[in-house]
């Protein structure tokens, strides 16, 4: 018997994601690949590799969305009329039965999204036009130390005295860096304190409410930013199983709404 | 792909009309400036228009030739020719692209109307700081440059009540011109004139405020990008007959489109106030952003800031006075917190806009708490978006889109 499915897919300007979900909205593919330049090639490609992985085929599509910068630029759904914002409080009032302030950091922009108990979104912020506090921060400051992205957590995690950035600006705050490293400052201590500038950056978006979850691709990488961030708000930070897809998650659960087929 | 029904704003017909007027009054102004026929004063857009009006210049607005080079969008090209000289990119990016626009010898009057070089060359520039300190260093650079006089009026800031002392004040000072203005025009100040004069910025204010006021139906049969076009006559011929005969003739089609039940945007569902300035390069863009979302931008502080109701032509300098306070700009937060309310209230909104204009921070009203202020006491949500009236490197077209995208989808589901 054939299954039907629900995609999300959620094209941001750094990584395009992917979603299948069944009508009880269990996950059973998901799949990430760098944006690029094609992408509608992308979302293809994204999402053939997600429907292997949940033993799918693409007849068996019930219905998709997209969302994300890229939204349009998908050939293969009807709806592309959801932003990522919603996308991503659609995922959150379905998997919080609670006010939430989702803090998702891409690696473009940051948002802040906030739901109230009855799952209503009551607002949002995006970061301005500027790379602080985003992953294009963190990808700019690993290429300027020469450690990859993927060592910086660790290397954070040895600090004894981090060195704070008081920077806005991304090259200001390179300049910072390099400053520091003049002064003999020791490498573990630079990349505990660009963490402590991206987590500074966004908390002072907006005020979170009580129960926060973080979401989004430096959030999936980087899990010593969750750490930080709850050390920095005095509590714990809820952190999903799949952080990289909430937003293509809501678009899936948006394509399975839309269908009439949700089981509330 | 997903197919996309493209939902435009309406033209309103009174807009040739309208762009007869303006073609007027530009090439009477370029005649004033190439024969002499008349003194040319330049005026700050809510200087003492009335009194130069009737003292016999010819009046130029640079802050509307500054929206003209950011509607053009030669404001981006030449604002760095400004900064080159030393004006930063943060300040007021009307000054900067106009001077730039000097510094390179170029205008989009030229390209809009046959014959004209150049922008009007001054005998005067006469300012009033009630918009912004930056329109007193704006003239000053071409005071210095040209060699022609810059006299004006210093305003308060961040008034409560407007009082007697504060219409003393600045009355007294509007008076002080005039000996100088008498001595560059050559004649004598007549006050029956003036009186006249500032009874028909009277008129044309009330006329301004009905079109305006026509948006609190719904649908509103207009939209607030038409508005930043339509009130050209009302900014640079207020205190003349032809700004109040075409306020007449765009009112009596605004009101028929109430009577036929036509929106300026089909199917509107959401409305929208916008609080600052508009992103004069993306008129076009944001209207058709919003008109797509099936919202409506129906009201301003932008476009309502030139609703003047304290001119009397039964006491001149002293109402000229007064209507110069009560400008919206002038006025305290508590003030304007009010203000916003009432327009909220008036035109049924659904959600505020905040435009933070890097380079304006007068007319950014975000940057003390106020949409967190407003939004706890109305309950309406706002949003904020980073931009700017001229300068498009500080805009994100983007950002914007997605923000407000995200802003309209959450009103819809507030329903």
């Amino acid at each position: 018997m054939s299954k039907r499915v629900y995609v999300g897919i959620d094209i941001g300007s750094s990584r395009t994601k992917v979603a299948v979900v069944d009508a009880e909205r269990q996950i059973l593919g998901h799949a990430v690949r760098k944006s690029g330049t094609d992408f509608s090639a992308t979302a293809a490609a994204c999402l053939d590799d997600s429907l292997a992985m949940a033993g799918a085929a693409r007849d068996e599509i019930a219905n998709a969305v997209s969302t994300g910068y890229g939204r349009a630029n998908v050939a293969f759904v009807a709806r592309e009329n959801r932003t990522e914002i919603g996308c991503l409080a659609n995922w959150g009032r379905h998997c919080f039965p609670e006010a939430i302030t989702i803090i998702d950091i891409g690696g473009q922009d940051n948002k802040i999204v906030k739901l109230d108990a009855s799952g209503r979104r009551t607002g949002f912020k995006m970061n301005r036009k500027c790379a602080a506090g985003t992953g294009a921060f963190l990808e700019e400051m690993s290429l300027r130390l020469d450690i990859p992205l993927e060592a910086m957590n660790d290397l954070a995690r040895q600090s004894l005295e981090m060195v704070k950035l008081g920077s806005y600006c991304t090259v200001f705050s390179a300049t910072e860096v390099l400053e520091n490293i003049r002064h003999g400052k020791k490498v573990t201590d630079i990349v505990k304190g660009i963490f402590y500038s991206v987590v500074k950056r966004v908390l002072e978006m907006d005020s979170p409410t009580e129960r926060v979850v973080m979401t989004g691709g430096v959030v999936a990488h980087n899990p010593y930013i969750v750490e930080m961030t709850g050390e920095m708000i005095g509590r714990t930070v809820l952190v999903p199983e799949h952080p990289q897809i909430a937003g293509a998650l809501g678009a899936a659960y948006y394509a399975l709404e839309e269908k009439g087929e949700s089981d509330g | 792909m997903a197919e996309e029904k493209k939902t435009a704003r309406k033209k309103i017909q009174a807009g040739d009309l309208m762009n007869r007027i303006m073609a007027d009054y530009f090439y009477g102004l370029n005649e004033a400036a190439t024969t002499g026929k008349r003194k040319v004063a330049w005026c700050t857009s809510v200087g003492p228009a009335e009194l130069l009006r009737t003292m016999g210049f010819a009046v130029h607005f640079p802050e509307n030739h500054g929206a003209m080079l950011g509607a053009t969008r030669m404001s981006t090209d030449l604002i760095p020719e400004a900064n080159a000289i030393g004006y930063s990119p943060d300040i007021c990016s009307y000054l900067t692209a106009d001077i730039g626009s000097y510094i390179k010898g170029i205008t989009p009057l030229s390209k809009a109307y046959k014959g004209i070089e150049s922008v009007p060359k001054p005998d005067v520039l006469v300012y009033n700081t009630n918009q912004c300190r930056d329109v007193q260093d704006w003239f000053a650079w071409y005071s210095r440059k040209l060699g022609v006089p810059s006299i004006g009026v210093t305003s308060p800031k961040n008034v409560n009540d407007v009082t007697d002392a504060h219409i003393d004040d600045v009355a007294r000072q509007i008076e002080a011109l005039v000996p100088a203005l008498e001595e560059i025009s050559g004649s004598k100040l007549d006050m029956e004139r003036l009186r006249e004069t500032v009874s028909l910025s009277r008129e044309c204010t009330e006329l301004w405020k009905k079109v305006l006021e026509t948006a609190t139906a719904a649908p509103a049969p207009l939209t607030f990008f038409d508005g930043t076009i339509h009130m050209g006559p009302a900014v640079v011929l207020r205190g003349t007959p032809e700004a109040i005969d075409y306020y007449k003739v765009l009112l009596a089609e605004l009101e028929q489109r109430i009577r036929d039940g036509v929106g300026a945007v089909d199917e509107e569902e959401a409305r929208i106030y916008w609080e600052g300035m508009p992103v004069w390069g993306r008129l076009r863009q944001h209207s058709e952003l919003f008109a797509t979302l099936k919202a409506n931008v129906i009201a301003s502080t932008y476009c309502s800031s030139w609703i003047f109701p304290a001119f009397d032509g039964r006491d001149p300098f002293r109402s000229m006075a007064k209507a110069y306070l009560e400008l919206f700009i002038v006025r305290s937060d508590a003030y304007k917190e009010r203000y916003i309310r009432e327009m909220l209230a008036k035109f049924r909104i659904d959600g505020i806009i905040y435009h933070d204009a890097k380079t304006c921070p007068y007319n950014s009203n975000s940057r003390y708490g106020m949409p967190q202020r407003l939004e706890a006491a109305t309950g309406i949500p706002g949003l904020v978006i980073s931009g700017d009236l001229n300068d498009l490197r500080c805009v994100s077209d983007e950002q914007t889109k997605t923000n407000v995208e995200a802003f309209i989808e959450q009103i819809a589901e507030g329903r």
